[in-house]
């Protein structure tokens, strides 16, 4: 490992010698090795990071004008837009910029799910990934009510009486959520509060997670899913994976401000431009696309119990799957049968988000059971069965040569270190 | 290259499946709406300020007295080619309620710029009382708050038949509509051809007066349209050219590696 270098600026070595940041960051953001062989799908982690950042500044400066009253709340919405400079911008990019999170988050999980980012040893890595998300479906949640919109406060009664499924406590519970008898000003001022609070729950999960990565022997996997052997095989983090980051990140923006620009409330619910009435139901209550698969899962259950375990059930099921998958090879790209499920189980997923939109008749509810079972049999059975059965392709004995074609020469590095443990 | 067809396949499948299940939910019964053509739809396009300012007039003549605006204030008009004088004159013409005197008596003085187009009723009871029950909505966001708000605005105005269909059980006081989910809706045809007399001389039929007030509409939802347009296209144009210098960087830099 290169060692930090000599700070040559007096003030810069004044406070490193105190505090070493600037070492630090040297050492974690500019010599970290990076596997040289990582794709485009490697870039959707610091994509996340940075639209983290986005969503925390264009959400302090939307609190500083939000009005967190049931009589106030849509009106204040409408006022940062008309009025407040550049207010149209702030809260549209707010308002896509949670979907954005979301699409660079599930990329960025698939992504880790076809590498099997999550075997050994980055279990715990995965599992603060997993909190992460399940943060992220709580932040998203609470910011939807604040506008007060009909979907808003219907949205917040479904998903808040969910609770009142279980036994005894499930009514207290609810109305505890609640802090009163119905969705009220009460809810919509803890659900801001929350909605404050809970990013910057997600910024040190974050860290956690980055801590977690950068861990020497640990690091980033990379689609061959085998170890770093040497220097031949990594590039320094910057300037190679701070480049390609950024560029990945130019083409990620160009389709946020797509939606933000020209199609701004495509990915909403126009209902939600109905200020919240607690008399008038709308005819569907639909969550945001991204919660969809979720929303089918829940409601695939006849019994509302049964539905709220098993959603529960299915975001839990996700921190145990580096004990699931048996497999000893980490990249789907060596796996040629499990490959297939991996993609049966996207397929399974988009399924789940497109019947969550529909209304719970007819085939749909089958198509939402069907989905429903996949989903679980995927990590519950397939994972360790096919994991155990599977005859893996051989594994290329290092990241800088590929799979030895006929006998060639061994590369200088591939000596240089056992093949990792599978 | 298996990595960048994994990378490729996940990236097009997730925009799909956001973009299938994003689109709008269809009711119970789906209403097939016609489609209009509108000045400002795609990314170049702008509001119409001719026909936004005859939508207005429309608004003043016949959707105000039922319908109030709350969210749009006379200094909005600027944004459709008014000047701050006509913008006084219009304002001086509305009442508004602004708090109590010494006395305790409410103060009613005419309108200003800052104030927003009141609503006709002085309170939900009134303003149901006086329409059978269903209190008229504002319409500031109207457009927004309707699944392809614009098309669905015009073909309402324009949806009514005088005799429902056979077997249809229509409640008395309500009227037929095709685009009205469940086409009972209470307020009555408004728009008939020749009852707007046109400022600037366009031909006043019961058409062009709902496309026009579907334009004035589109613009009180969204004051900010036209900017939010301009600038997005140089917002794209740099995104566009920082893009393409970020890709040229990142393949200087990586030429040097073998990978």
């Amino acid at each position: 490992m290169a060692s930090a270098p000599e700070w040559k600026n007096p003030v810069i070595r004044w406070v490193d010698r105190r505090l070493p940041i600037f070492t630090f960051m040297h050492h974690e953001y500019v010599d970290y090795p990076m596997p040289k062989n990582c794709t485009y799908l490697w870039a959707f982690g610091a994509i996340s990071m940075i639209i983290l950042m986005i969503m925390i500044a264009t959400g302090i400066f939307l609190a500083m004008h939000y009005v967190a009253h049931t009589d106030h709340a849509f009106n204040s919405v409408e006022r940062i837009m008309r009025d407040v400079n550049y207010g149209w911008l702030l809260r549209y990019v707010h308002a896509n910029g949670a979907s954005m999170f979301f699409i660079a988050v599930y990329i960025h999980t698939f992504r880790g799910l076809y590498y099997g980012s999550y075997k050994e040893p980055r279990e715990l890595l995965w599992m603060i990934g997993v909190a992460i998300l399940l943060v992220m479906i709580l932040t998203a949640f609470t910011g939807y009510v604040l506008p007060w919109g009909q979907m808003s406060f219907w949205a917040a009664t479904v998903i808040t009486s969910l609770f009142s499924a279980f036994p005894v406590v499930g009514d207290p519970i609810v109305t505890w959520l609640w802090g009163g008898f119905s969705v009220d000003q009460p809810t919509l001022n803890r659900f801001f509060a929350l909605h404050y609070l809970l990013p910057f729950v997600i910024l040190g999960l974050s860290v956690l997670h980055v801590a977690a990565l950068h861990v020497p022997g640990v690091g980033s996997n990379n689609p061959k899913g085998i170890a770093i052997q040497g220097p031949q095989d990594s590039v320094p983090f910057h300037p190679y994976a701070t480049i390609k980051d950024l560029y990945a990140f130019a083409v990620f923006l160009i389709i946020f401000a797509a939606f933000v620009f020209y199609a701004p409330n495509y990915l909403g619910h126009p209902d939600n431009y109905v200020p919240a009435d607690p008399l008038v139901t709308p005819p569907h209550i639909v969550p945001e696309w991204y919660f969809l698969p979720f929303y089918a899962i829940l409601r695939a259950i006849p019994d509302k119990l049964g539905g709220v375990l098993v959603m529960f059930a299915s975001i839990a099921v996700l921190f145990v799957i580096p004990w699931l998958d048996t497999s000893k090879v980490r990249s789907c790209t060596y796996r040629p049968i499990y490959k297939w499920f991996f993609w049966l189980f996207v397929a399974n997923t988009m399924l789940l988000g497109y019947v969550g939109a529909k209304p719970a008749e007819g085939i749909w509810v089958l198509l939402a059971q069907l989905g429903t079972a996949w989903y679980f049999i995927h990590f519950l059975v397939v994972m360790p069965v096919v994991g155990k059965l599977e005859k893996p392709s051989p594994l290329p004995t290092s990241i800088s040569e590929p799979v030895l074609h006929g006998g060639g020469p061994l590369p200088s590095g591939a000596a240089a270190g056992p093949m990792e443990k599978a | 290259m298996m990595h960048k067809r994994a990378t490729t396949a996940i990236v097009v499948g997730l925009a799909a499946a956001v973009a299938a299940w994003s689109a709008p939910v269809s009711a119970a019964e789906q209403i097939e709406l016609p489609s209009y053509e509108w000045s400002h739809y795609g990314p170049f396009g702008t509001i119409d300020q001719a026909a936004a300012q005859r939508g207005f007039q429309v608004y003043q003549q016949v959707c105000q007295s039922c319908h109030g605006m709350e969210l749009f204030y006379f200094r909005n008009l600027a944004g459709i080619g008014f000047t701050e004088e006509q913008i006084e004159i219009v304002a001086s013409e509305y009442f508004i309620q602004d708090g109590y005197d010494d006395f305790g008596d409410p103060i009613e003085r005419e309108g200003r710029a800052s104030d927003s187009f009141p609503d006709p009723f002085p309170n939900d009871a009134a303003a149901a009382a006086a329409n059978g029950g269903v209190v008229p909505p504002d319409l500031s966001v109207m457009i927004k708050a309707r699944p392809s708000g614009e098309d669905y605005m015009t073909a309402l105005l324009m949806g009514y038949e005088d005799e429902p269909p056979e077997g249809f059980d229509l409640t008395l006081g309500k009227y037929y509509n095709k685009y009205f989910p469940g086409h009972q809706i209470s307020m009555p045809q408004m728009l008939y051809d020749d009852m707007v007399m046109y400022e600037d001389g366009t031909e006043s039929t019961a058409l062009q007066n709902a496309k026009d007030v579907t334009i004035f509409l589109a613009y009180t939802a969204e004051p900010h349209h036209d900017e939010r347009k301009q600038l997005g296209m140089r917002v794209m144009l740099f995104l566009i050219v920082f893009a393409g210098l970020m890709y040229a960087t990142k393949r200087q830099l990586w030429s040097a590696v073998k990978h």
